[in-house]
């Protein structure tokens, strides 16, 4: 019974569909299925709201328009326009990172960027992309990347490795802070909610209180995806341009 | 707002249209949360530190268990993970983002809005507060 109210039981994996393949695990989970709701419900956002196209857009239409512009000014603010052509793949994380978020808001369903796991692979893709991108248009020169510009050769033994760890630490960052925020959100607004039956009728400040953090939860939502995103614009410009 | 939208007023709505996109165009537009709460920012610099200190730790035990060194690569590294961090951390407050190495300006496309970063990466506090937040 302690087990079933633990405010950490929202995050267990739950196998939905046992599959095996040879040694490897490869069942379909409850976090499998809620990322596939969230593919589709993008990709049912985005169709239906540009299928007929208005000059006036409707409500949905409008939706989808903010959310194409908001990542292309996004691209275009932080790399300029030669960021253009990787707008596909952040749009992808953007979108794919938001309708995490905000799914993992609905009562019962399931948060999967509050795995490490999970982020931390989305991280991975990027990091490694970003690199073979960086190597791709600079060749060799991309080591330069880690000599830091206007010091002494005598300090390069120290500063170098220093520069290459603070690279290496990137992707550990970047899916840290996104399942941290939301591993530590959705805990809190769990251990408040186990307040409110636990203290009767003063259980209303408790309730008030998990209403606004609802709120905020969904504002973090929002803002870590933008993060998310933002952080990959980020580090592909610094591939694009080395200092 | 919407009052006086009669049909048939699409130029009038063209040029409104035009009208507030050149407005919107002066150049700290969105993308600068400026001064949000300062539970992302600390959150950033805490996670930062942390990152590099993880890598830093885990390849000084990785090579350390390869060449058999005991622990002085662990402890090497992990001084070097610190250090990383902590220069993380100086270029988040100082505002040019997860940037690796020094630029202090000048390249990329404009150095005004790579700082627009997450959590504030701006100085905090510049500007007053807008309701920008949900960016």
């Amino acid at each position: 019974m302690a087990d079933k109210h633990s405010p950490l039981s929202q995050f267990e994996i739950k196998t939905l569909v046992p599959i095996r393949l040879g040694e490897t695990d490869i069942s379909f989970t409850n976090s499998a299925l809620v990322m596939v709701i969230a593919v589709v419900l993008v990709v049912l956002f985005l169709t239906i709201g540009s299928r007929r196209p208005a000059l006036v857009p409707g409500r949905l239409q409008s939706m989808a328009e903010l959310a194409y512009e908001f990542v292309g000014n996004l691209i275009r603010d932080t790399v300029g326009n030669e960021g253009r052509r990787y707008f596909p793949i952040i749009f992808t994380v953007f979108m794919f990172v938001l309708f995490g978020n905000l799914l993992g808001m609905v009562p019962y369903s399931f948060t999967f960027t509050s795995h490490i796991i999970v982020t931390f692979a989305m991280a991975l893709v990027v990091f490694i992309a970003v690199t073979i991108l960086g190597f791709v248009k600079h060749g060799m020169h991309f080591f330069s990347f880690f000599v830091p510009p206007g010091v002494s050769k005598v300090m390069w033994p120290l500063l170098i490795p220093i520069e290459i760890l603070s690279y290496l630490s990137r992707p550990i960052s970047l899916s840290v802070r996104l399942f941290a925020n939301m591993l530590a959100g959705h805990t809190l607004l769990k251990v408040f909610a186990g307040f409110v039956p636990a203290l009767g009728v003063a259980g209303v400040l408790p309730l008030a209180f998990v209403s606004a953090l609802t709120g905020l939860e969904i504002v973090i939502a929002f803002l870590q995806a933008y993060v998310f995103a933002i952080l990959t614009c980020l580090y592909i410009n610094d591939a694009l341009h080395l200092h | 707002m919407s009052e006086s939208d009669k049909p048939g007023a699409l130029q009038d709505l063209d040029a409104r249209l035009r009208r507030l996109k050149a407005q919107e165009h002066p150049p700290e537009r969105a993308g600068s949360p400026a001064s949000r709460s300062g539970y992302g920012f600390a959150m950033r610099l805490g996670v930062e530190i942390v990152a590099a200190l993880i890598v830093g730790a885990g390849i000084g035990i990785l090579l350390d268990q390869w060449l058999g060194t005991g622990p002085w690569l662990l402890i090497a590294f992990f001084v070097l993970g610190a250090a990383a961090g902590m220069m993380n951390v100086y270029r988040v407050v100082r505002g040019i983002g997860g940037a690796v190495g020094y630029r202090a300006g000048g390249s990329g496309p404009d150095q005004g809005q790579r700082s627009g970063g997450p959590g504030g990466t701006k100085p905090a506090g510049r500007r007053p507060p807008d309701d920008d937040e949900d960016a």
